[in-house]
């Protein structure tokens, strides 16, 4: 037993030092609307413990390019913004490299902003794995998401019908529990001349249609 | 007996199926072109076939959910039917059945009066109504018819 259990955690461990990719999450697709902001989030999963070395990089490719420029990088603890990219004096990093947040926040979006956002998150000595993309669509007016209202509904109205039985339920629950402590009283007082009391049984109409 | 009940179970089969069918296929509009229902709107070029997801609107989405409660509510009124059927007494009604199927045949009428309003704002008002939207229309009286028959009806033996 002892020593099963030895070899099922030194093959995890095995498994495990293999698994040092790091996995980098982002959105699949920000809808906003023209004109505000919006924070594009990046986080990351790793074996190991966050470092002081940790780095995030963000790039951004618009919309029918085939090129990528790089629009932030965080290392060394301190944030760069590039300063001749698209997002100069719009982006900000509202991110905490701590709790492997690496978010930014672009201010007053406009057309021109649509396009795919890279996010790249190193955690030394963690630095393999993939970079995740976001793709940023800027409307006039946000669409309402497909299928948000349909559950809505759907959710609403069942969890009505369940709020309904469920309330049945209790309302002859208390009720039969309050008709057998009356019967219970009315047992106990007519003591000395019925011993037990009479059980009614529900009375079926003899007459009924028969379809 | 045996064959009242048989007829009354098929009746409310055909409902159903009336239901899923109009649900899922993509014939709610259609005209040489194209096709389009609740979740999807294709239109075919030249040959080449093109999608897009159905989800600009309230309304369709509104749609799509009272055409799902009512597959729901009538699924769970055959299933409340059987039930009822062994343990309602003698000379008891199938009350609950009856208003399950009702309140399905309720949902698709709802669903099918909203899409005929308001589907200028997402397919070309020169369509035709293909035939998963005439099922929709079928379903709602057979559903209606289907749950007060349950009403009326009453168990024997």
């Amino acid at each position: 037993m002892l020593s099963v259990l030895a070899l099922t955690s030194v093959v995890l461990l095995g498994i495990a030092s293999q698994c040092t990719a790091i996995s980098v999450y982002t959105n699949w697709e920000k809808h906003v609307q023209v004109g505000s902001d919006v924070r594009l989030s990046c986080s990351f999963f790793s074996w190991h413990w966050t470092s002081a070395e940790v780095t995030f990089s963000w790039s951004y490719r618009p919309d029918g390019a085939k090129e990528s420029v790089s629009i932030f990088h965080y290392t060394n603890g301190a944030p760069y913004i590039a300063t001749k990219g698209p997002f100069r004096d719009r982006l900000e990093f509202v991110g905490n490299p701590n709790r492997r947040d690496g978010s930014i926040m672009i201010r007053n979006v406009d057309y021109n902003d649509n396009g795919t956002f890279t996010c790249d998150a190193k955690n030394p000595p963690d630095i393999m794995g993939h970079p995740s993309n976001v793709r940023l669509l800027v409307f006039e007016k946000v669409p309402v998401q497909a299928g948000v209202i349909t559950g809505a509904i759907i959710g609403v109205v069942l969890g009505l019908l369940i709020l309904v039985v469920a309330i049945y339920y209790l309302m002859r629950f208390l009720v039969a529990r309050r008709v057998f402590s009356l019967s219970m009283r009315h047992g106990k007082k007519g003591k000395g001349k019925e011993g037990s009391q009479q059980r009614q049984k529900p009375k079926v109409p003899l007459v009924f249609i028969s379809f | 007996m045996l064959l009242l009940l048989v007829g009354i179970v098929i009746l409310h089969i055909a409902a159903l199926v009336l239901l899923f069918v109009s649900t899922i296929v993509s014939a709610w509009v259609v005209n040489p072109a194209s096709s389009s229902d609740l979740w999807i709107n294709c239109n075919t070029l030249n040959g080449v076939t093109k999608c897009d997801t159905a989800n600009t609107g309230v309304w369709i989405q509104a749609v799509q959910a009272l055409m799902i409660l009512s597959i729901i509510f009538s699924i769970l009124s055959l299933f409340l039917f059987f039930c009822q059927l062994f343990t309602l007494k003698k000379g008891g009604r199938f009350f609950l059945t009856g208003a399950f199927q009702i309140l399905a045949s309720l949902f698709v009428m709802c669903g099918a009066i909203i899409y005929t309003v308001m589907n200028s704002n997402w397919v070309h008002p020169s369509l035709f109504y293909g035939y998963s939207y005439i099922l929709a229309w079928v379903a709602f009286p057979l559903a209606f018819i289907s749950g007060l028959i349950y009403v009326i009806l009453r168990k024997r033996e």
